[in-house]
């Protein structure tokens, strides 16, 4: 399974890093699921979000496989986020954040 | 930080930026405060969307001043399909740069879970991106209220919003945002929005009004500046938008002319003190049959005879029977609208609502020009609205006619056919500078007509009534009648005749 997706943010903020963390973490735990990952600053590259149509950031997209999914916030709940992408569940104690 | 230009130069006070809304800058007292946020507020088809539109329209039109339009609810597509209509080819614009769409219009597939904390930060650098892009000095958000159907955290969405209206307004660009009320009268808003993002509100209604729909737009606040209080009609005309009818402050203006007009009838003149005033409105009030109409064909021939232009606002006869009449008094209208001094406009009154009568009016005496005007009758015009949109026309149009210095002769019909005044005369006789009576008098059991002119603001004029008689001529004045009273009441009785009503 191969999944790309795509991680709005807004500058380098805490929300942004704790975004990022969440996805980078999801990867970690997902290692039979190769799971390639662009960050757009939406700072520095509006155009992208006017394409996408992304008004909130963080807001993770599931670009492959079709058809998109959406996340928005800054993932803090891995269960949830991997439910949207269509992942298999992890046990509870590696889902949540500490 | 480049300061807002203020277009009218008043120093000291809220800069203004002219939105070129017809009538919506008087109302304004100028326009909407630079560089400000204005919420835009009203029911469900109480025209937010044409406001917003309008408002970036005008500005590029206008004044060449681009604009950023966020939609939140329809397609950009809908918008530009919608909006061809009242002439303004948004797809032109957004070629030429001037007009940019940031389309935050739901599509289910977009539709995103919501986990943990978020902004809308990419919103703002979306709008920012445009904004850049066509240099915008005008911005229209529609309607903040989908925004919030989106996100359950209203916390969230009120404070977001607040930080996009104010980073947009750093920029010095004056913002409309529209917001859905659920009645009226009533909250401003559904969700509160105004008292922490809006500088200035803006209602519109869309109200049912003893029967008849009736749009109005109120400022509620503008934030340190001034502007007109009430609730002013408008309508949304299929050529070019929204059209707001301010009521001016003309409601108690009289006549400042000392150039008297002849009403076409020699002995009226003389009753008048020598003619009615040039920018004067005249009413004339009469039971049916009575002879309005004549004398108002009268005052139309004598116009025409000095070369003045004319126009006739026919509510209650078509032109064939107008000319047709005319006729059998020895007036040729038929030839005087071949000379193109006469403009008969025949008008249905119930064809139309009356604030759009009033437009109609209105570009008829812009683009015609006529030193005279008839409306014939007001009364017909009453019967189709409630009596305070009537009076709001009436006041706007003598103000309107005064404006261009043109004398306006209304005719009104009294409901009884022995005396009374008319409701129309009740209601604008306050409004009117001369009031001119056609009465039926009874006399010795014989039906005649009495003439008698009532009110002659800043003239003498005579006080008696007097006999007139119509014939293949027109109209004549005779002698006063004399020892009759009771005519005005409609209840004429003969004093110290012979048969002994006096005991």
């Amino acid at each position: 399974m191969k999944l790309h997706l795509t991680l709005f943010v807004a500058g380098e903020t805490p929300r942004s890093e704790a975004a990022v963390r969440n996805v980078e973490r999801l990867r970690g735990l997902q290692g039979d699921v190769h799971i390639s990952l662009e960050v757009v600053d939406v700072l520095r590259d509006p155009e992208r979000a006017e394409t996408a149509r992304v008004m909130a950031t963080p807001t993770l997209i599931r670009e492959v496989p079709t058809p998109p999914r959406r996340v928005t916030g800054d993932l803090d709940d891995l269960r949830r986020v991997m439910a949207v992408l269509g992942l298999h569940p992890l046990p509870a104690q590696h889902t949540k954040e500490d | 930080m480049t300061m807002p230009t203020d277009r009218n130069g008043t120093p000291g006070s809220v800069t203004r930026l002219e939105t070129g809304i017809p009538g919506f800058d008087t109302v304004a007292d100028g326009g909407l405060p630079t560089g400000r946020a204005t919420l835009i507020a009203g029911t469900a088809g109480s025209g937010k969307t044409v406001f917003a539109t309008q408002f970036l329209a005008c500005g590029i039109r206008d004044f060449d001043e681009p604009g950023v339009f966020i939609t939140f609810e329809d397609t950009p597509a809908d918008i530009r399909t919608n909006m061809r209509g009242f002439g303004w080819d948004i797809e032109a614009w957004e070629r030429d740069g001037k007009w940019a769409f940031v389309d935050a219009s739901p599509r289910p597939e977009d539709q995103a879970v919501l986990v943990g904390d978020f902004d809308l930060s990419a919103l703002l650098a979306r709008m920012e991106a445009a904004i850049r892009r066509t240099g915008a000095k005008r911005v229209a958000m529609d309607s903040v209220n989908a925004l919030f159907s989106l996100y359950r955290d209203h916390a969230v969405l009120r404070a977001e919003l607040y930080r996009i209206v104010n980073t947009i307004k750093a920029l010095g660009i004056t913002t409309v945002f529209t917001g859905e009320r659920t009645e009226d009268y009533g909250p401003i808003t559904r969700f509160g929005v105004e008292e922490f993002v809006a500088d200035n509100v803006v209602i519109l209604r869309n109200i049912l009004d003893e029967e008849r729909r009736r749009r109005t737009l109120e400022i509620l606040k503008f934030r340190g500046a001034t502007h007109q209080r009430g609730e002013f009609p408008f309508t949304v005309d299929a050529g070019r938008g929204i059209i707001v009818i301010p009521l001016s402050a003309m409601e108690l203006t009289q006549h400042s002319s000392t150039i008297r007009l002849s009403s076409g009838i020699d002995e009226v003149d003389a009753m008048a003190g020598g003619g009615y005033f040039r920018d004067s409105i005249i009413l004339l009030s009469g039971a049916t049959g009575t002879g309005k109409t004549l004398t108002a064909m009268h005052f139309l021939w004598a116009g025409v005879q000095q070369g003045e232009r004319c126009v006739l606002f026919a509510f209650e006869e078509s032109r064939e029977q107008l000319v047709r009449n005319a006729q059998s008094w020895g007036m040729d209208l038929a030839r005087m609208e071949d000379d193109g001094l006469l403009k008969i406009v025949p008008f249905y009154p119930h064809a139309m609502p009356i604030e759009d009568h009033l437009l109609r009016l209105r570009t008829t005496i812009e683009e015609f020009g006529p030193r005279r005007v008839v409306v014939d009758s007001l009364s017909a015009l009453e019967r189709t609205t409630s009596i305070r949109s009537f009076r709001e026309f009436v006041i706007n149009l003598t103000s309107y006619i005064k404006k261009f210095e043109i004398a306006g002769l209304f005719t009104a019909t009294a409901n009884s056919i022995l005396g009374g005044t008319s409701v129309t005369e009740k209601h604008v006789s306050t409004l009117t500078d001369t009031i001119l009576l056609l009465r039926y008098v009874e006399v010795s059991g014989e039906m005649q007509r009495g003439i008698l002119v009532l009110k002659m603001r800043g003239s003498a004029h005579d006080t008696s009534i007097r006999r007139f008689t119509i014939d293949s001529d027109g109209l004549h004045v005779h002698e006063a009648f004399s020892g009759v009273s009771g005519i005005l009441a409609g209840t004429p009785m003969r004093l110290g005749s012979a048969d002994g009503a006096q005991d």
